[in-house]
């Protein structure tokens, strides 16, 4: 008798099929190789729209293992709506266990953020990325950045920093402020905080991004150099809170958030939302280390 | 770990997915059956399953009841479930000199071969609301039938064949621009891999054949309109089943069924790079799933633009083009704005505010002077 399969729709181990999830690693791969270089993939549609998380979704799958810890935040918090609802589909086409524990993940997706407690050799952290190439704000053409990376000619970028310091007596970059890999790829570190850059510079994590949208993958393996773009005389510089103050905690080195209460008042609070957990909790977890945080009074 | 916004989050996420359930269900009115959606709706299913990029009008019809009738959103459901089947053979490519022809029109000529066929199309109908359709019931529809087959002869059915195209006509006569040698002819899928610029026809094509309607046609009427060089003629329109072959392990060809398709072939009169030689015609393609002239018309004209890059009209611009006619990536960015950004959004206002105390400190000429800047 011929089976009726109509309707019968099963999904493979993380939803991805092999053959595209061994094509995904083998980028993935080269992107290790070439560290900030960006691996053009064949990026198939998920279930979640474009610009929702699906270069970070298809990385994940295509490396995670039934004994993964994975944990995934938005904008740093583990309650964000988006990062819920990738939660419970990584989830439900895994079975994987999930956390918000930082410490506890073995895999971690992340948007616009990199956690407050250090990250270690034992850990992957994946990159949701809007926009992979860093010199678009100068180069709307594809087929042009490709050659100027190729190049390395980035003149075009510093000049665009220049221009931002003679305008606006600063860079003006924010967030995704743009970092040089090796010592060679100019790249988007995705939407992240200035905060958080320095803490991409010998990191013992592999850290791994993928632009669903826009088809590319890129990595920083352990140990690499990251430098943010800077000039000899004027310098990167991350967000300054100075004069503020977890208001739950009373934390001052840490990435805020500004809130205004329903009287108006403003207040600032710990973004990292297990960082604050464990604070609240009196625990200490092992925070990144880098120049500007020590520059900080405690 | 006792962070109450956790639950907050996973709890609002259910409590909206129930009630976007209820929305649909609300009324409490008899629940659409697929196939009245399929056979009604029958253009809906058309554009899902052609942007969708998977030839599945049931599956199509479920989308859009999935959806709400939301088209974009019907499409990008399809298109996620397509990437969940495996490519299992590539069909050669289909004739559609061989196709059973419902509809064929040619703008170029008052006659061709075979004649100019209307086939069902709304292009002559009076746009006048029909208020009866409100009061159609089952007995009006079984008396349409009836009525509508008394005219047709049965028996001349069987002998309705295939036509000559009219291209065909223009390519014996030798007024077709011969293939450049140059052109790029390799065959991409673009499912597989990321398109690189420039990209080979074969690339564009199936970009333009995914492409979002409404995208395309506003590309195409710039082009036509002033902001390009591209106001073809309808060489031929065609819509009607082509069948599909594929190849099996042994070699041997098999047929699998019948899809639906249009088929648009413009031209236009294009000027030879030298000076001297003769000019020519230029053959712009479009080819989509199921019935809309809209986009096959679209397609073809901005095929022909593209082979000409021109930054200064955006339809000749290849990347323009492709990567903003993508109706799923673009619906899905466009949307993504309403996803949180304030840790983004907080280190921006950080220059900002440094900026602007810097400016208070000493007003500069240039400081003065940005605001008008920026107004023009």
């Amino acid at each position: 008798m011929v089976e009726n399969i109509k309707y019968a729709n099963k999904y493979n181990f993380a939803f991805i099929d092999e053959a595209t999830k061994k094509e995904i690693r083998r980028k993935l791969l080269k992107a290790v190789a070439i560290p900030g270089y960006q691996v053009p993939y064949s990026s198939p549609e998920m279930p979640i729209a474009r610009g929702w998380g699906t270069g970070g979704l298809h990385v994940t799958l295509a490396i995670i293992g039934r004994e993964d810890i994975f944990k995934i935040i938005d904008q740093g918090s583990d309650a964000s709506v988006n990062a819920c609802n990738l939660r419970e589909f990584v989830h439900q086409m895994t079975n994987c266990q999930t956390t918000y524990d930082t410490s506890e993940a073995t895999l971690i997706q992340t948007r616009h953020r990199i956690t407050e407690e250090e990250l270690t050799e034992n850990q992957i952290f994946v990159y949701q990325v809007p926009q992979p190439e860093p010199l678009r704000s100068v180069e709307r053409y594809e087929y042009r950045t490709r050659q100027m990376h190729g190049e390395a000619d980035y003149a075009k970028m510093w000049v665009s920093l220049y221009e931002s310091y003679v305008r606006s007596g600063d860079i003006m970059l924010g967030a995704g402020y743009p970092v040089k890999v090796n010592k060679r790829y100019i790249m988007a570190p995705s939407p992240i905080p200035r905060w958080d850059v320095p803490n991409l510079n010998q990191s013992k994590a592999l850290h791994l991004f993928g632009a669903g949208r826009e088809k590319r993958l890129y990595a920083v393996p352990p140990y690499t150099t990251v430098e943010a773009l800077e000039f000899e005389d004027v310098k990167f510089h991350t967000e300054d809170f100075k004069g503020t103050e977890c208001y739950k905690t009373g934390y001052k080195k840490a990435f805020l958030d500004e809130l205004y209460f329903d009287d108006g008042s403003k207040h600032f609070i710990i973004n990292d939302s297990n960082f604050l957990d464990k604070l609240v909790e009196k625990e200490s977890p092992k925070q990144h280390e880098n120049k500007y945080i020590k520059q900080l009074q405690s | 770990m006792g962070y109450v916004a956790v639950k907050g989050g996973t709890d609002a996420i259910h409590n909206s997915q129930q009630l976007v359930e209820f929305y649909r269900l609300k009324d409490a009115t008899t629940p659409l059956d697929i196939k009245q959606i399929r056979t009604q709706l029958r253009m809906a299913v058309d554009k899902v399953m052609g942007e969708g990029g998977v030839y599945a009008p049931e599956y199509a019809a479920i989308a859009l009841k999935q959806a709400e009738g939301e088209v974009f959103e019907a499409a990008f459901i399809l298109r996620a479930f397509r990437a969940t089947l495996q490519r299992k053979y590539y069909s050669e490519a289909i004739n559609t000199r061989e196709m059973f022809v419902r509809r064929k029109i040619s703008a170029s000529f008052r006659e061709i071969p075979g004649g100019q066929i209307l086939g069902p199309t709304r292009d002559y109908t009076q746009r006048i609301l029909d208020t009866t359709k409100a009061f159609e019931d089952q007995e009006a529809i079984k008396k349409f039938l009836t009525d509508f087959k008394v005219p047709v002869n049965s028996d001349k059915l069987a002998e309705i064949t295939t036509f000559a195209k009219v291209i065909d006509l223009l390519k014996n006569e030798g007024l077709l621009k011969p293939i450049d040698p140059d052109e790029d002819r390799t065959l991409k899928d673009i499912t597989r891999e990321a398109i690189k610029f420039p990209a080979p026809r074969s690339a564009r094509l199936q970009m333009l054949a995914r492409a979002e309607t409404g995208g395309l046609m506003a590309l195409g009427y710039a082009s036509m309109r002033g902001f390009g060089s591209v106001h073809p003629t309808v060489g031929e329109l065609r819509y009607g089943a082509v069948k599909v072959k594929v190849k099996d392990a042994t070699g041997r060809s098999r047929y699998i069924g019948k899809i639906e398709v249009t088929e648009a072939e413009t031209i236009s009169a294009g000027k030879s790079a030298k000076k001297k030689s003769a000019p020519y015609y230029n053959i712009g393609y479009g080819l989509c799933f199921g019935q809309n002239d809209t986009k096959v018309i679209c397609m073809g004209i901005l095929d022909t633009a593209m082979r000409t890059p021109d930054v200064n009209s955006p339809a000749n611009d290849q990347e323009f083009v492709l990567y903003h006619t993508e109706g799923i990536e673009s619906m899905g960015f466009v949307n993504h704005l309403k996803l949180p950004h304030y840790v983004t959004f907080q280190s921006e206002l950080k220059n900002i505010r440094g900026a602007v105390e810097r400016s208070a400190e000493k007003p500069t000429e240039q400081a003065i002077q940005s605001p008008q800047l920026q107004s023009v």
